[in-house]
């Protein structure tokens, strides 16, 4: 319940950054279908963990950053491989474990695994990723389980203990 | 005036991963590849070229409306990639691959 009226009020507040038009009328209108919104997301039981994972509060905001640092660093990596004259490729397929304990967890790992440009997941699954790297590298960088252990702590469980350190 | 700047900055540096991504799209060799020039062009290219819009549109809902649009990027361009991906191995494509290092070629979660 709690869960359905805080979707309600992101909603409303989201509603109002869309709008841009406050009148009494029309801010009643958006707060009722708000409301209706977040009434329909309870009866189909979608206002859930996964579909409103608002429990990870905090973590989620500082992984992003985390995140957005490393997409940029995969870029100009991949950038590079792409303007070289011979273009080094060395396709490679790995595949690595996914230590998250929620598959929220492991589709938010899988999904950083394919935003990283240089590193596509392929097939996700018991508790595994498979990982189509452009370059050796990548799939070097990934075997190091950094990304891993970090969505580990987006999550709130606790990390393998440097998981492929020897790799 | 500092803005203008920052804002010419970031477009322009976006139009360039743009570019650079069509390039890869064309120069490398399979769609397992390709799919990572995509990545380019979905990520940092957009995201560049949306803060550089922000910037021109300033403290507005212009701008928060701009970052709605980013963060749907950033949730749905992995998933479409992913999707095509696990398309491509489920016609049948084989990733041409220099190294394998995966234990076998069994499909994750098949069993379940």
């Amino acid at each position: 319940m709690a869960r359905s009226i805080s979707l309600a009020v992101a909603l409303f507040i989201f509603w109002l950054l869309l709008s841009g038009i406050y009148t009494p009328l029309i801010i009643t209108l958006g707060a009722v279908s708000s409301a209706f919104v977040a009434w329909i997301a309870h009866r189909m039981d979608v206002a859930d963990h996964e579909g409103f994972p608002i429990h990870l509060g905090w973590n989620a905001v500082t992984y992003w950053p985390w995140l957005l640092w490393e997409i940029v660093k995969a870029n100009i990596d991949v950038a590079r491989v792409i303007l070289k004259k011979d273009m080094a490729l060395s396709p490679t397929l790995v595949r690595i474990p996914a230590s998250q304990k929620t598959e929220l967890g492991q589709v938010t790992f899988a999904n950083s695994i394919t935003l990283t440009p240089g590193t596509v997941a392929i097939s996700v699954g018991d508790g595994m990723i498979d990982v189509h790297a452009l370059t050796a590298e990548a799939a070097d960088e990934l075997i190091t389980g950094r990304m891993d252990r970090r969505a580990c702590k987006m999550e709130g469980t606790e990390p393998p203990i440097a998981a492929g350190d020897a790799a | 005036m500092v803005w203008d700047i920052l804002s010419w900055f970031a477009i322009l540096t976006g139009s360039a991963f743009l570019l650079i991504g069509s390039i890869g799209l064309v120069r490398l060799p399979d769609m397992f590849t390709r799919s990572h020039a995509t990545g380019v062009t979905e990520t940092l290219a957009t995201y560049l070229l949306i803060l550089g819009m922000a910037f021109q549109a300033g403290l507005s809902l212009v701008t928060v409306k701009l970052i709605v649009i980013a963060l749907f990027m950033f949730f749905a361009s992995p998933t479409s990639t992913h999707a095509l991906a696990r398309a491509a191995l489920d016609g049948g494509m084989k990733p041409e691959v220099d190294e394998d290092r995966r234990p076998d070629d069994r499909e994750l979660g098949a069993g379940k």
